[in-house]
């Protein structure tokens, strides 16, 4: 479920690094004001275990494919959700460097799939209303299924969206979820029995483990925090995401000024001045209209309505033509020397 | 994700090369993370219809790893490794978006097959960077770039705290591993049963070895906080190097490069 760099927009992965570092910030605040110093060493020899858990495969019966443990929610019982939350974070921080399990860009993308949903949505809502204080442990299969499900359909729910709004990949909506939801579904129920065993095994040999964790967390009970942290996120998500969606017909100012003018849009002044502000506002522009730089074919297609007419629709533009192709394939020449020159002056330099 | 113990070698052979003496390795951590992720954010914005512009980007991987003496060949299978999940994805793009916008002689070339290419290249381009920063940097003068940019302590200390105790627990993990195998008599795969005794059996292992850990550390006068040797300031030429890769990277976004290339060409030929 680790989202690469290449299938996400800057505007959706910068997103989502500012909701994950605002998270991390929230969270280390909040174990700092617990003052728990037992939990700094486990919290990384338990990061180190989820992630050497995460390399051992499990056969998943009946579909002859394997998968591995997710882990957040295991570290959510035992550690609480901050501290689990930092861990996860760290996890997937050091799979994104030392084994590109995931991009760098996306990686605030990876902590929110994998890291807020468990730790701070299924967890608190789902977790600890079915199995109260983990005393009974009957409670604890069900709990334990029914959060793990929760989280990583979640998840599953975050990659699609964040997938299909960066406008990279040409997989539909409809489609790519009815490709995540079902393996991760089987992957929930897979590690809700895993996170069962494990804290079913722990509440019978070491339930003091159990009893610490859940002291950590009675102080969160009730508190608002969580709750505007989400929906200040939220917010973030919608500034920029829905934004793509929002109607393309023109704002106020521009309905009134078409029809009170008789040409659609004003005419640029054609002063000398003003032509050389404009040429430069366009080379500066990084996000012309809020939106990506478009081609001017692409422009005028756009601005003359959606006619619907092939051969209109320009998405290519003068780079992928012939002399685009030909300039790509002699800058990766050129570099290709570059490099060459490099390793043959280091050479050099030895003797 | 392959066999446990060689992805732990492979981390170890990562912080090896970061151990070299070359320019790059020299440069400010901080200065080194921020180009990377600069890099990234100006590779990811172009868009999926437009492969060719980002060539000349390679430039940025290619010489961080010539100067900094990373081999190609490790860097490349590293990339083939990754790519599963990318490609499964990105093979979707032909498949669904057949309309042709280019012909090539006799063949026509659909935009899928373009933004096919495109996401590939990017994939190539930024995981190649990451790659390179993590071998010319290392993992502790991460950290520490990390911390001196503001990131929570908590979480740098987390950080530094997983990194040491994977090898630790990765070795505990192997040998479990082993042995289950030697036992299992031919029978390949792990049922859930086994794999969650293991995994309790592992979690009991490493809560006992974090007791003694936290005790060691508490005798030895840890408080919470983990010092760096004071950071070092910028020097003249890590601003150098940052302003040249992101002047670089700023001049190739806006100005399209490789069809001003291709047009000289042409008109040589």
């Amino acid at each position: 479920m680790h989202m690469a760099d290449a299938l996400i927009s800057p505007a959706v992965g910068g997103v989502m690094w500012v909701a994950a570092a605002g998270l991390t910030v929230f969270s280390a605040r909040k174990l700092k004001q617990e003052m728990d110093d037992r939990k700094t060493p486990l919290m990384g020899v338990l990061g180190a275990l989820v992630f050497a858990a995460q390399m051992i495969n499990f056969t998943i019966p009946g579909t002859g494919s394997s998968g591995h443990l997710g882990g957040a929610m295991i570290l959510a019982v035992l550690l609480g959700p901050y501290a689990a939350f930092i861990t996860m974070a760290s996890i997937l921080t050091i799979q994104a460097l030392f084994f590109a399990d995931g991009g760098l860009l996306a990686l605030g993308c990876n902590i929110i799939n994998m890291g807020f949903f468990p730790c701070f949505i299924a967890f608190p809502l789902v977790y600890k209303r079915i199995a109260k204080s983990g005393a009974d442990r009957k409670r604890i299969l069900p709990a334990a299924m029914a959060a793990s499900i929760a989280g990583l359909l979640l998840g599953a729910m975050g990659v699609v969206t964040e997938t299909f709004t960066s406008g990279i990949s040409e997989l539909s909506f409809k489609t790519f979820i009815l490709l995540m939801v079902p393996i991760h579904l089987v992957i929930g129920i897979v590690e809700g029995f895993v996170t069962a065993s494990i804290v079913g095994f722990v509440s019978k040999a070491r339930p003091e483990v159990l009893e610490m964790a859940a002291q950590t967390s009675k102080g969160s009970q009730g508190s608002l925090k969580p709750v505007i942290v989400t929906l200040a996120i939220i917010a973030a998500l919608t500034g920029g995401f829905l934004s793509w969606f929002a109607s393309t017909n023109p704002d106020g100012l521009e309905w009134s000024t078409a029809k009170s003018a008789v040409d659609k849009v004003l005419p640029a002044p054609q002063g000398q001045i003003h032509s050389w502000f404009s040429k430069l506002q366009e080379k500066t522009a990084f996000l012309p209209d809020y939106g990506f730089k478009k081609d001017k074919a692409e422009c005028d297609a756009a601005g003359e309505g959606k006619k619907g007419n092939e051969e209109q629709w320009p998405g290519v533009n003068a780079g992928t033509s012939i002399s685009g192709l030909l300039g790509g394939a002699m800058s990766l020449v050129l570099v290709g020397l570059i490099g060459f020159g490099i390793r043959t002056f280091q050479r050099r330099k030895l003797k | 994700m392959g066999s446990i113990g060689s992805s732990f070698f492979d981390i170890g052979h990562l912080d090896v090369l970061s151990s070299k003496q070359t320019p790059v390795h020299r440069v400010d951590p901080r200065v080194k993370v921020f180009t990377t992720l600069l890099f990234i954010i100006v590779v990811v914005s172009f868009d999926k219809y437009d492969p060719a512009r980002l060539m000349p980007f390679v430039v940025y991987p290619v010489a961080i790893m010539a100067i900094g003496r990373i081999p190609f060949a490790y860097i490349l299978k590293k990339l083939l490794i990754a790519s599963p999940f990318v490609l499964f994805v990105a093979v979707f793009n032909p498949l669904l978006d057949r309309n042709p916008v280019m012909e090539l002689g006799a063949f026509h070339i659909s935009g899928g097959f373009i933004s096919f290419t495109s996401i590939m290249v990017k994939y190539v381009l930024t995981v190649s960077a990451g790659l390179a920063l993590i071998a010319c940097t290392g993992f502790d003068a991460i950290c520490s770039a990390l911390a001196g940019m503001g990131v929570p302590a908590v979480f740098t200390i987390q950080l530094l705290f997983v990194y040491r105790y994977i090898f630790v627990l990765g070795e505990e993990a192997a040998r479990m591993a082993r042995a289950r195998a030697l036992r299992s008599f031919g029978d390949k795969g792990m049922g859930i049963g086994v794999y969650g005794s293991m995994l309790g059996q592992l979690l009991f292992r490493t809560m006992d070895r974090a007791q003694r850990i936290h005790l060691a550390m508490m005798c030895r006068g840890f408080d919470g906080e983990i010092r760096y040797i004071a950071t070092p300031r910028m020097r003249w030429s890590d601003w150098m190097f940052l302003a040249g890769w992101g002047g670089l990277f700023a001049l190739l976004r806006l100005y399209d490069f490789p069809a001003w290339l291709g047009r000289g060409l042409g008109r040589l030929i």
